[in-house]
């Protein structure tokens, strides 16, 4: 049980660097992605492939290189992308990230295909015991989560954040502000995604096996359930929301299994309904998160109050 | 004396609509000038294109001495030529002191290194007295820490000019600056713009209100059916038939022709 409460924790970490991710695409700078598994996908099998596939590189380097690709990755798509917005620039990057899941199936001979990538080096995995390799990486990604999470709010309460917020109110407005509003989407872009692939490579090293079918949408929607759960826009919103929906889905396993007469299918498809519901409920009740958004105040001189 | 803003031949269409079709102006440094025109005579397509918003077809803008024709309206506003819109636009989601300070220039922070790892905070400390000033100058520093979408209309209005003096422009187009105010706060609006032309910047003005195009604008420049029809003081504008005739309507004017 320990053993899996401390596995269950990485996976929240991990949730919530990703949900860091999308905050600064679509949190801050309002782009709409829901192509984010597909820069996980990026970032997980540069760092396979690196590390283990074809090359033999230390890990570190594998992460740091994963980390670039998927940003290169997220500046090509916004490039492309610079004139959708809502539900078009949604559907292209569904797309999108269906088209990184569907390469990795079908290059057999560089991705290995449906089979997979196996083997995956982690840090002192096998030297140690699996409890304790499990709390390596839980200090690993915590300490990661920590110093993502403190770049996002410098990055959000800087001169740059605000040009960022205000791409989100209204992109014309900010080009006639003087901003070069194609050049912030861009890296805004760009950022969520190396930090989403980031996320991705932590999670092949820690799991030591990636497979196409890991990256499906779903795992977009969870994200995004994360973000709006916590609070759009703010950043201690993405990683509370990112633990809730771990803690959530995990719930579910427990409260399914009380459910006499159930078939394993039925199970999965239960908790399912859960999760959607609970979306639901989220954007009925709180649609602003449990973490709303507010704006610095500054002390005005010469007024009463 | 050369124009600070001059426009040549412009042309835009909308599927086959031409909104402006052929339109000559020059605005020179130091007025207010006005730009009216009945509905549809192609305004706001003009402050459009002008300002970089949407390409034109054909012809050019000169602001200054450069050719800016299909400069990108960042490029626009960091030369000194910015503009306002006509529905209070912006970002709601912003505080008001928040709004002014996003349109200040040469702000390091704005580069992903620097606001990451740099220093800004000097600029942005000098940005925030400059907006607290700018705000105290238009009635708005009591309500500089509200969001934008709590102010009123005419409160909005002032945002909006308030946001474009933070630029350091040389010229502002504002588009319908007093439509929809009440009286006392239009002549406050009036006497800001007044005030701003005497320290040195000059004006473009859409706006219906006939009032305070006579009291504010010298010249007056009438626009119809995308090109424009004639420029001149208030007075000798609001004498002319062939203005009368762009507002009520040709068919009347045929009719009375026609008629022995």
């Amino acid at each position: 049980m320990e053993n899996y409460l401390v596995a269950m924790a990485v996976f929240a970490g991990l949730y919530g660097l990703m949900a860091l991710g999308l905050n600064v695409i679509w949190g801050m700078t309002g782009m709409i992605n829901l192509g984010l598994v597909g820069f996980m996908a990026v970032g997980a099998y540069t760092s396979a492939l690196l590390t283990v596939r074809h090359a033999h590189w230390p890990m570190w380097a594998g992460v740091i290189a994963a980390t670039i690709v998927s940003g290169i990755a997220g500046a090509v798509v916004a490039r492309i992308t610079a004139r959708l917005k809502g539900d078009y620039l949604a559907i292209v990057t569904l797309g999108f990230s269906e088209v990184v899941r569907l390469v990795a199936s079908n290059e057999i001979r560089f991705t290995n295909g449906t089979d997979g990538i196996s083997a995956i080096p982690g840090p002192f995995r096998g030297e140690v015991a699996p409890a304790t390799f499990n709390l390596i990486y839980l200090g690993i990604v915590a300490a990661a989560l920590l110093v993502v999470y403190l770049l996002c709010q410098r990055l959000r309460h800087s001169p740059y954040g605000r040009v960022l917020r205000a791409i989100r109110d209204d992109d014309q407005v900010t080009s006639v502000a003087g901003k070069p509003v194609l050049r912030f989407k861009t890296e805004a872009f760009a950022i969520g995604a190396a930090i989403t692939g980031f996320a991705g490579a932590l999670y092949g090293h820690y799991n030591a096996y990636i497979a196409p079918e890991g990256f499906v949408p779903l795992i977009t929607i969870y994200i995004v359930l994360s973000l709006t759960a916590g609070g759009t826009g703010t950043n201690a919103g993405a990683v509370v929301g990112a633990a809730l929906v771990v803690a959530f889905m995990e719930g579910t396993r427990f409260v399914v299994a009380e459910i006499p007469g159930l078939a394993a299918v039925q199970v999965a498809a239960v908790r399912e309904f859960m999760i959607a519901a609970l979306l639901i409920l989220v954007l009925r009740y709180r649609p602003q998160g449990l973490f709303p958004e507010r704006h610095a105040r500054h002390a005005t001189p010469d007024t009463t109050p | 004396m050369m124009a600070l803003l001059s426009v040549r031949g412009l042309a835009r269409s909308y599927y086959g609509v031409r909104a402006i079709a052929g339109l000559d102006l020059d605005v020179s440094g130091g007025t207010i000038t006005g730009l009216i025109g009945p509905n549809g005579a192609g305004k706001t397509t003009a402050f459009n294109v002008i300002s970089g918003l949407v390409p034109p077809d054909a012809g050019t803008v000169t602001f200054d001495g450069t050719d800016i024709t299909g400069f990108r309206p960042d490029q626009i506003t960091r030369r000194g030529l910015v503009r306002t819109f006509q529905i209070a636009r912006g970002f709601p989601r912003l505080s008001v002191l928040e709004n002014l300070m996003l349109y200040g220039a040469r702000q390091p922070g704005e580069s992903l290194p620097v606001a990451l790892f740099g220093a800004w905070a000097a600029r942005e400390d000098e940005l925030r007295e400059r907006a607290m000033a700018t705000a105290r100058r238009l009635n708005l520093l009591r309500v500089a820490n509200n969001a934008a979408s709590d102010l009123s209309g005419g409160q909005k209005k002032l945002l909006e000019i308030g946001r474009a003096l933070m630029t350091d422009p040389r010229m502002i187009m504002l588009d319908e600056p007093i439509a929809g105010v009440n009286p006392t706060l239009s002549a406050q609006i009036g006497e800001h713009l007044l005030t701003l032309r005497d320290e040195g910047i000059t004006f473009l003005i859409i706006e219906h209100h006939m009032d305070a195009i006579a009291r504010l604008c010298d010249p007056v420049i009438v626009m119809a059916e995308g090109r424009k029809l004639t420029e001149g003081p208030f007075s000798a504008i609001a004498a002319d038939h062939a203005v009368q005739e762009a507002y009520m309507g040709r068919r009347a004017g045929h009719l009375a022709a026609a008629t022995p």
